[in-house]
């Protein structure tokens, strides 16, 4: 085996391949699972550590198709924010890989996922944005925007929830916007949102070619493939390389991670987003909003210094599922001190 | 002048809620607790902050019997809106302590009727009326202390407790309760007050403590590392002490040994608690009805998933929200089949706050030994109250983790099949994620799934696991707390209970017995039920079971469980919100033997 195709673990891309897909041929969320496998073989993710949780959907059946050496739990609808939240505080080691849909998360989920952004667990969440329910056939999400039309005619009717503002808002410290066709940018974003210490969001534009493929639909390859305006070309680079790699020329941003890997943003216009701005991140996303001709994808909004879940919470380096009855059972004399409140 | 009736009696206090009587009827139980005779308080309070009615029950009995008895023999009624009522509730002989500016009204010469100008003497004490209406509070912790011969030692040290740490308060409170002392020694005659109490050593190693503390503690010893939770009366208490403790006694060097994470929902709170459990924590989250509605979707995931659980369901009066500070035995079947598809869980039912303290750490080692949500039921008033009960011992097992496989052993076994029944009981092995070994990956779901966690919707493949479980969970009898027999085997009128209803029950075999009807007993203590019930109700010509609830849900489930029993089973019902008293129980059996119903 040549280096090239073996990572730092030594372990080959094969090793982060998952079962079969049973999606549908051409599927948007199969190009995802496709980029996960990439990011977590190029970061030399130990699979062993990897959780790999989601809730219900077409999207979040994916889970099995990717790291099938990793641990992976399919919830149910809209929920898997608070499991991957316990699995978390369990095991603070775990990396936490979520895949999500826009009806798992934008509707049944909400709440949860708002609360998992609020509390900051750490992992990566992928929302596989298609616009529609794909799994229960084609029904509108809270995603879609108002006045498209999808197969059948239907015109979806209400405004849309962009999951990205959402995130913004609540303090999330990771927030990007990707399309499943463009493998180069989901894969650093991946990266970059696994190195990150919190909760990542990736809101993933991923076609169903079954359901919402109509050439004007915004959700839909040949729309995006001509309207995706990209904020930046994205590329990550991790603490082990980063003394060895030479700063491209050109317009560029790096983005320092606190372990020492950077993320490196460069122009592909006059300007730069930079994510770590805030109001360039509201900025961007008011713009996607009133710009109904283009979807604004790349690393919207990073900030390097949010607190994650585990360490609010003082969690030892001991994950709290190996400690025994010497570490969590008071003494006797402790137990006799309770007690004595009680007489 | 009546008899005196030493140590067997109920002091009520009847007060609006808000007004800080809490300290001074605590105070009160435990003075008596104190002076070693058994005492068992209960607050029936309302759901409101402030400006409801509430009453503060003081049952006082040398024979330890616990249950609420429904009489008065003591009333302080302080609030001016159910004066009338209260002063009515006092049983002829008995004694009535009345705010003197709300006493007008009262017109009964069959009761001692005591008026006391509470205002007027916490007013030196007090310029603030605010902090006058609280200590007004221990005027007449004085004035029973002086009628009921309360040990003036004990009330004065108990108000120190009470207050520890807060030198002032506890000065001030302890100079008014012997202002009320003395008020009452001038005024009234304690000599003629016919209920006393007098010093026992009946309380010895006993604690004096709430069913939700005790609970608290039971998982804390039972080394439950991760609460998810959701604030709901009458559970809130559980985990809020939980955190208390477990801050105090599990940090270390900085690092902290659990996580607590208040939910944004129950729905949350139990996603939460499977996630951790599936990942290894020993993991629980206590509510109550609603929130064991909102479960439902994730009961049914880790029943079927198989990923270890907690759920504490601390019951108030339902459906809907109900009456959500009253008492009620009501989410039996909830609970049991709690969510879509078959599902049937496991129930723990302690009767008893030693009960509620062994269980709450055993049900941590059924839920990892089984692999699925455990309920531990207990309710408002044994959760919310203060009960004397047996000294809690330490637990001298180690926690039970279940079948999990390390990596050593899987390098060892050479094979892993999540959902495959190696041992014949049904029960199967499972891995932690972050177990390094190439066997022990797993995909779990809530769809159909092979033994090797595979997804299938396969008939056979299916059937094969559901069954399994089912095996899995009747297996439990084995390690669930067995039920408990009382009374002589040969008698054939029975009378079956569970949870709270314990303790009337007890007192009303007890009163039945002198009334010439003889019963055995037995107790359940846990869903499944074993075998032993089974043999119980085939043992008896009539069965009565005795519960709290309206439709009597454990009748039911045991009529289901015992062939040919529908007939000779017989629902003791009582669902009104307050606990169950002796009585209640008695007239019921008693009037059933007289003229048997027919089922
Ligand atoms: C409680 C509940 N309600 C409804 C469903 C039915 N359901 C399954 S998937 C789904 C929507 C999935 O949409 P999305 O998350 O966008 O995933 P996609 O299939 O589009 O990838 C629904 C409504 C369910 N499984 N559970
Ligand atoms: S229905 Fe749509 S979302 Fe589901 S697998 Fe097919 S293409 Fe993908
Ligand atoms: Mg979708």
């Amino acid at each position: 085996m040549s280096e090239a195709d073996s990572n730092a673990l030594g372990l080959a891309k094969k090793d982060y391949a998952g079962a079969k897909s049973t999606l549908c041929l051409g599927c948007g969320h199969d190009q995802i699972t496709r980029e996960i496998i990439e990011a977590a073989f190029h970061s030399g993710v130990d699979p062993f550590n990897v959780v790999k949780t989601s809730g219900i959907g077409c999207s979040s059946k994916t889970p099995a198709y990717f790291i099938a050496q990793g641990y992976g739990i399919n919830s149910v609808h809209g929920r898997m924010p608070s499991v991957a939240t316990g699995a978390n505080c369990a095991n603070r080691h775990l990396v936490t890989l979520g895949v999500s849909g826009d009806g798992d998360t934008a509707s049944i989920g909400m709440g949860q996922f708002c609360h998992a952004v609020r509390r900051n667990t750490d992992m990566v969440y992928i929302v596989e944005n298609n616009g529609v329910y794909g799994l229960t056939k084609g029904q509108f999400s809270a995603t879609s925007e108002k006045g498209v039309r999808k197969k059948g005619g239907d015109v979806n009717e209400f405004a849309e929830i962009d999951l990205c503002a959402v995130a913004v808002e609540l303090g999330c410290g990771f927030v990007a916007r990707s399309f499943s066709g463009d493998a180069k940018q989901m894969v650093a974003l991946i990266r970059a949102a696994i190195q990150h210490e919190g909760f990542a969001l990736i809101d993933c534009i991923s076609p169903c070619v079954t359901f919402n493929n109509l050439s004007d639909s915004p959700r839909g390859f040949d729309w995006l493939r001509e309207h995706n305006l990209k904020l930046h070309e994205v590329g990550f680079v991790p603490e082990y390389e980063a003394q060895s790699v030479d700063q491209i020329p050109g317009k560029t941003l790096r983005v320092d991670m606190p372990d020492g890997s950077y993320i490196s943003l460069s122009a592909l216009d006059e300007s730069i987003h930079d994510p770590t701005d805030i109001q360039a991140a509201r900025r961007v996303l008011e713009r996607d909003r009133l710009d109904k001709g283009h979807v604004y994808t790349g690393l919207i909004y990073y900030n390097p210094k949010s607190e994650p879940l585990h360490e609010v919470l003082h969690l030892g380096d001991k994950p709290l599922s190996l400690l025994d009855e010497s570490e969590l059972r008071p003494g006797r004399q402790a137990f006799d001190g309770i007690l004595q409140a009680y007489t | 002048m009546s008899p005196t009736v030493v140590n067997d009696f109920t002091v009520t206090v009847a007060t609006v809620n808000g007004s800080g009587s809490a300290s001074s009827n605590t105070i009160l139980a435990k003075t008596v607790f104190r002076m070693g005779v058994p005492v068992t308080p209960k607050n029936l309070f309302p759901s409101n902050i402030a400006g409801l009615p509430t009453w503060f029950l003081i049952r006082v009995s040398e024979k330890g019997y616990q249950a609420r008895t429904g009489t008065h023999e003591v009333v302080i009624a302080l609030n001016a809106e159910t004066v009338a009522k209260d002063a009515a509730s006092v049983r002829k002989g008995g004694v009535l302590i009345v705010d003197e500016k709300i006493a007008g009204g009262i017109t009964r010469d069959d009761i001692a009727v005591h008026k006391v100008p509470f205002a007027e003497l916490v007013k030196p004490f007090a310029p603030d009326p605010r902090l006058r209406k609280l200590l007004a509070n221990m005027i007449y912790v004085g004035v029973a202390t002086d009628l009921l011969g309360l040990d003036r030692e004990t009330v004065m040290k108990v108000v120190a407790d009470q207050f520890a740490g807060r030198e002032k308060i506890v000065k001030l409170n302890q100079e008014v309760v012997k202002v009320g002392l003395e008020y009452s020694r001038d005024t009234f005659d304690a000599a003629k007050c016919p209920f006393k109490v007098e010093s026992r050593d009946l309380t010895r190693d006993k604690l004096f403590i709430e069913g939700n503390a005790a609970a608290a503690l039971g998982a804390l010893m039972g080394g439950c590392t991760f609460v998810g939770w959701y604030p709901i009366t009458p559970s809130s208490s559980v985990c809020e002490e939980l955190i208390h403790l477990a801050k105090e006694h599990r940090v270390v060097g900085g690092d902290h040994r659990f996580a607590a994470v208040q939910a944004e929902d129950e729905l949350a709170s139990l996603g939460l608690v499977l996630g951790a459990g599936w990942a290894g924590a020993r993991a629980m989250t206590a509510t109550a009805g609603p929130g064991i509605s909102l479960m439902a979707e994730f009961a049914g995931f880790g029943y079927y998933a198989e990923i270890p659980a907690v759920v504490m369901d601390i019951q108030r009066v339902g459906p809907s929200t109900g009456m959500p500070t009253r008492t009620q035995q009501c989410d039996v079947s909830s609970c049991l089949n709690l969510s879509h598809g078959d599902t049937g869980h496991i129930v723990l039912l302690p009767g008893g706050i030693d009960e509620i303290y062994e269980q709450s750490q055993q049900a941590f080692d059924l839920a990892e030994r089984y692999q699925t949500p455990v309920f531990l039921l207990s309710d408002l008033d044994m959760g919310m109250n203060y009960w004397m009960a047996e000294r809690f011992a330490y637990p001298e097992r180690p926690f039970d983790r279940g079948k999990v496989l390390d990596a050593e052993q899987l390098a060892q076994v050479k094979a892993f099949a999540r959902y495959k029944d190696v041992d014949g009981d049904g029960i199967p092995y499972r891995t932690l994620p972050g177990t390094h070994h190439a066997l022990a990956p797993y995909f779990t779901r809530g769809s159909g799934h092979t033994e090797t966690a595979a997804y299938t919707e396969d008939s056979d493949e299916y059937q094969k696991v559901v069954d399994r479980i089912k095996r899995k969970i009747d297996g439990s009898v084995r390690d669930t707390p067995a039920p408990i027999h009382e009374g002589d085997p040969d008698c054939d009128v029975g009378v079956l209970h569970y949870g709270s209803t314990r303790f009337a029950v007890e007192e009303a075999r007890d009163m039945l017995a002198a009334d010439g009807i003889a019963t055995k007993a037995m107790r359940v203590r846990a869903l499944p039920l074993h075998a032993e019930v089974v043999e119980f109700v085939q043992s008896c010509r009539v069965v009565y079971v005795v519960e709290q609830n309206r439709d009597g849900q454990m009748a039911d489930i045991v009529r289901l469980k015992v062939p040919g029993s529908a007939g000779l089973i017989k629902k003791v019902l009582y669902y009104a919100g307050m606990p169950l008293s002796a009585t209640t129980v008695v007239e019921q059996i008693t009037a059933d033997q007289r003229e048997p119903s027919h089922v």
